[in-house]
């Protein structure tokens, strides 16, 4: 059994180094037209920085500053504006996904292409935030061994 | 029937290696996959999307649709492991 100690060193790295991170992450959901990331690059980033911060600082803590209901409401909110950025264009006249139909001020239809792209993009890079945390925190369990409850299936003896 | 199934694997495994033969050569130009879309992509990206980075443009735009299938499997992925896995807190 590994015991579990707080670490000032590590969880102040954490602390510092998490924003720089995030920020990072936003870089490259926002920059993927003009160089290598997107959507699913830059949210695995973003999610790995939650992922960081519960492993440095503990589930409670990191819940504070995403919980467990907004994170089950962003994964299907990412899916969500992807479809309906799709269905937009539907409902324009144009093609399922025709991102050039869509009326953005003052944008030609090629820059409405490359700003319907950079929508889905923000979409499947807030999916994947979202879906990262969650598996994880679902794979994690329960932080305190005291609070797993004997109920007979998950703790069989083998 | 084990036998018979091991057999069967063999046999198909076979197949599929040999057919990889007649594949065309990694990076061919006149591969049917580097005559008809590719071209067109590299030629009109710029042109029609305004987007430098073809990878975004091929995975967003020209095939949107695949990767709105690849959000939902992710998404997908994430519902069933809520389901399998979290506990209901009491």
């Amino acid at each position: 059994m590994i015991t579990r100690y707080r670490s000032v060193i590590v969880a102040t790295l954490c602390r510092i180094l998490a924003p720089f991170l995030q920020f990072y992450a936003l870089y490259v959901i926002m920059h993927g037209h003009s160089s290598p990331g997107g959507g699913f690059q830059g949210g695995v980033i973003l999610g790995a920085s939650f992922i960081m911060l519960i492993i440095a600082l503990g589930t409670e803590e990191t819940r504070q500053r995403m919980s467990v209901k907004a994170n089950d409401l962003l994964s299907s909110t990412g899916v969500f504006i992807y479809g309906g950025i799709g269905l937009a264009c539907l409902l324009l006249g144009a093609n399922y996904l025709d991102y050039s139909i869509l009326p953005f001020p003052g944008a030609s239809p090629v820059k409405a292409r490359y700003l319907g792209m950079l929508g889905i993009e923000i979409g499947v890079g807030i999916s994947v935030v979202a879906v990262m945390l969650s598996i994880f925190s679902d794979l994690l369990g329960s932080e305190d061994p005291s609070e797993e409850e004997d109920d007979g299936v998950h703790s069989q003896q083998i | 029937m084990k036998i018979f199934a091991l057999l069967m694997s063999i046999l198909m495994g076979s197949l599929l290696i040999y057919s990889t033969d007649d594949m065309p050569e990694w990076g061919d130009p006149r591969s049917p996959a580097s005559t008809h879309v590719s071209p067109r992509y590299i030629e009109k990206t710029m042109e029609e999307t305004d987007v430098p980075n073809m990878v975004t443009s091929v995975l967003a735009d020209y095939r949107g649709y695949d990767t709105l299938g690849e959000t939902s499997v992710i998404f997908s992925a994430g519902m069933a492991c809520i389901l399998m896995l979290r506990r209901k807190r009491k």
